[in-house]
């Protein structure tokens, strides 16, 4: 879309973003998304795959282990309403703190490898953390039950045993759940898009992009490249355990499942299915992939029936049944097709179609040349 | 490059001020208050039709109660609307409903997958509750994530009525107003249990655990270990192992050496099947212990369960809640129509979901409305009969039914596929019976 980066056109693109998240509950309502509970999930995993694509979309190095950081941030938040009370600051507050302790220590001891290997490694912290979670800890995580928040926690700041209502997160008096627990995650997601698009401007995200293209010859130059990947590290690691806290912010519980090596390889797919490297791909694909888990499993031979009802009846019956394999229960199996699909004709994502369409609306201008810092240009990679 | 941004001058400052108000001040622009007119969430007066969402394990380890609890769901949508024969409809004692939906509105149904997970189960039941706008929602098969939708329920307004859980907490510590409970649990388990384990097997055994390692695991570990404790056995070690673990012959070698002669295994549905699949393949039936025969048990049994361990479950030990042979009015009628719409008979799983959704209904016809804090009343303290367990109370105090339990064995000369469990002993409700104080929790208030 943008193939000239200007202040002018980020500040564009940052109010227009800024305008479509907030007006989500008015332009996703005629697609059946435009419910509370949804669009905390599109702006809580936009988040997590907006920092994930720090990492991998400007330095290339794929980690496998993400989800470590969203349960962590989760299991902070949990206890810092077991602890302080129900106010989602604090509880934001330890999921960064620890999220940014557990990223420094898994990217210190990654780092030193990359390609496949790295990869593998951060996939080892994060089968061993789910682990950990899941059984060992389990005075800690309450294991497969998962970490709820009791009456008879201590609360120390809202005090205990006073409030007999349901335990939901309130900032100050403002219930965390429905649409004002989703414009609190939105205005995050707002400061996190902020933050990743200084970032992509800035030295420091043209130094990652150059660890991306070629870190021999940066090593060969003389410069130490790890101070600068596990920097990226830490702030997509910080990402992720804000949004870990976010959905505990919006729902008091954790679970280990959040740790699963599926909920890593998630993200993977989020970023890559928008587009990888790209601003706004992430969030796009992470808005697909919720999209399709919480609308499409829903579908059953009842739904099917009433759309395919216009067909005659001899026709209906095997549409729906062919239909009836790609949903409900068989979600997975259309999110995979479209995953190919995107995979072998779009190597770019999403966001490379898009800039496809619109390339073909502005054929008839002079093509302007690419800048260094395009955004196509490290999504081809 | 000149594409960096330069430091912030006064003017950006300023418009970035701008814009943050604007920010800021969009969510009160836009937030719509759909609730506002109402007193109670998801109020159905103005349509004509309401929705129930029926939440069910559709992936994992617990899938095939879950087909079979969706199965009933639609069997009891049916009978409300007074389509098919109307199953328990005819049996079922007090009754006010019709036939003609409730309340005179047509009731419809939305699904999800619970994945066996609680937070995917929440996603789902909070998309059932602000999209589909359900007035209630069901279903189980897991107590932990049956645990977390009840309180989910609670904090939603929106009466959850639990499927299949059999955890002592979902009505004890962790039970809440809004969320009902049909099927028994752990305690009535152990209880039921006791007197024929001591009939069969003695005062002096050794007892092995194995455990699936969540909130129904411990719980019944805990009773059955009570009760065994009780009649003077021994235990020789608790194990826990990982829900939907799939290999536990790591868990079964170590038994073997253990000096117990009894196993007894807290895991329920694949699990069961591919722990006490394994047990046998390690020929712990066959062996000899302290000069007794080793045996096993499985506390919470089910047909669904027994069908897939095939010939492993021949004079095995458990408890269930309900099982399709039994020969009175309601259960005939209910395994009657079942069997012609699916053509095999349902499952406890099936049973209890479908008679947590008339009973439902049932209470919305008896309160005259669909307020929840109305129809919770209605079920409160409330006493049926006709409904395959005989007699049953819906105790007010921890909403937990009341009934009989079957104590059955696994059936040594079957005559058909199905026929796999004989019934033992039906215990009374009066001796499973039990103080709700002794497991704590609160239920909370009537209107959130």
């Amino acid at each position: 879309m943008l193939t000239k980066v200007t202040p002018r056109s980020d500040l564009l693109m940052f109010v227009l973003f800024t305008l479509a998240i907030l007006a989500m509950p008015l332009w996703l309502a005629p697609i059946g998304a435009g419910y509370p509970d949804l669009l905390q999930k599109f702006a809580i995993f936009g988040l997590f795959a907006l920092g994930f694509n720090i990492l991998f979309g400007l330095t290339g190095y794929l980690s496998f282990g993400h989800a470590v950081f969203l349960g962590v941030g989760s299991y902070a938040a949990v206890w810092s309403f077991k602890l302080l009370g129900m106010n989602p600051l604090p509880a934001l507050l330890f999921s960064v703190v620890f999220s940014a302790l557990f990223a420094l220590a898994i990217g210190f001891i990654s780092l030193r490898r990359s390609g496949i290997y790295f990869s593998i490694l951060t996939l080892a912290f994060a089968q061993m953390s789910y682990n950990l979670a899941y059984s060992v800890l389990t005075p800690i995580t309450n294991g497969e039950t998962g970490l709820r928040v009791l009456q008879s926690d201590p609360r120390l700041l809202d005090g205990s045993g006073s409030d007999t209502g349901p335990l939901i997160s309130r900032l100050f008096g403002i219930e965390m759940t429905g649409y004002s627990g989703f414009y609190f995650c939105a205005v995050l997601l707002i400061v996190g898009f902020y933050i990743s698009q200084r970032i992509f401007r800035s030295p420091f995200g043209m130094m990652l992009r150059a660890v991306k293209s070629n870190q021999n010859r940066m090593s060969y130059t003389g410069l130490n490249t790890r101070p600068y990947t596990l920097a990226a590290f830490v702030i997509s690691g910080v990402f992720a355990g804000v949004a870990g806290g976010l959905l505990a912010v919006t729902d008091p519980l954790a679970g280990a499942e959040r740790m699963q090596w599926t909920a890593s390889g998630e993200v993977v797919l989020m970023t890559i299915l928008g587009g990888a490297g790209t601003l706004l791909g992430p969030i796009l694909g992470a808005g697909l992939i919720k999209y399709f888990e919480n609308i499409f499993s829903a579908y059953n031979e009842q739904t099917l029936h009433a759309i395919f009802s216009f067909l005659p009846d001899v026709i209906e019956a095997p549409v729906v049944s062919i239909a009836g394999l790609f949903v409900g229960e068989g979600w997975h199996l259309t999110l995979g097709l479209l995953f190919m699909v995107v995979v072998i004709f779009l190597p770019g994502g999403i966001m490379e179609g898009l800039n496809r369409i619109s390339k073909i609306f502005s054929r008839s201008k002079p093509k302007p040349k690419f800048t260094s810092s395009s955004q196509s240009a490290a999504a081809a990679e | 490059m000149s594409n960096f941004r330069r430091p912030i001058n006064r003017r950006s400052l300023l418009k970035a001020g701008a814009a943050s108000g604007l920010v800021l001040a969009t969510p009160t622009i836009i937030t719509r208050n759909a609730w506002a007119d109402t007193n109670f969430r998801n109020d159905p007066t103005n349509s004509k039709s309401v929705t129930f969402g029926f939440n069910v394990p559709q992936t994992g380890a617990y899938a095939d109660e879950g087909a079979d609890e969706l199965r009933a769901y639609q069997l009891a949508v049916k009978h409300l609307n007074g389509e098919g024969d109307g199953g328990m409809l005819n049996t079922m004692k007090p009754l006010s409903l019709e036939g003609n939906g409730i309340l005179g509105k047509k009731v419809e149904y939305v699904t999800g997958d619970t994945q066996t997970k609680s937070d995917a189960a929440r996603a789902s039941a909070k998309r059932m509750v602000e999209k589909d706008g359900v007035i209630m929602w069901s279903g189980g098969s897991s107590s932990g994530v049956a645990i977390a939708q009840q309180s989910l329920a609670q904090e939603m307004g929106i009466v959850f009525m639990c499927g299949l859980t059999h955890s002592n907490d979902t009505t004890g510590k962790d039970k809440r107003r809004y969320g009902f409970r049909h099927f028994f649990n752990a305690y009535m388990s152990g209880a039921a249990l006791g007197p024929v384990l001591e009939k069969q097997m003695g005062k002096d055994r050794r007892a092995y655990h194995l455990t699936a390692d969540y909130t129904w695991g411990w719980t019944q570990e805990e009773s059955i270990a009570n009760t065994t404790e009780g009649l003077g056995w021994e235990t020789v070690n608790k194990v826990r192992t990982p829900l939907g673990a799939g290999d536990f012959s790591q868990y079964i070698a170590p038994v073997l050496n253990s000096g117990a002669d009894v196993l007894i295994l807290n895991h329920y549905g694949k699990d069961m099947i591919n722990s006490l699949t394994q047990a046998v393949q390690f020929g712990l039936r066959d062996k000899l212990v302290n000069g007794k025969n080793f045996e096993i048990i499985v506390p919470l049994y089910s047909r669904l369960m027994a069908q897939g361990a095939g010939e492993n479950i021949k004079g095995i030990y458990g408890t269930t809640n309900w099982n399709w042979s039994l020969q009175d009015e309601g259960s005939k009628a209910f395994v009657k129509s079942f069997g012609q719409e699916y053509g095999f008979p349902p499952s406890q799983a099936a049973h209890t979901c479908y008679v947590q959704t008339l009973l439902y209904a049932d209470a919305c016809e008896r309160a005259g409305t669909f307020n929840p804090a109305e129809v919770i009343k209605a079920l409160e303290d409330h006493q049926f009969d006709g409904m395959g367990n005989g007699p049953t109370l819906y105790r007010g105090a921890d909403h937990q039914c009341f009934k009989d339990v079957l104590v059955v064995k696994g059936n040594e000369n079957a005559t058909s596929r199905f026929d796999l469990l004989e019934v033992v002993e039906v215990t009374p409700s009066a001796q499973v019976t039990y103080d709700p104080e002794i497991f704590g929790g609160e239920l909370g208030p009537y209107k959130v």
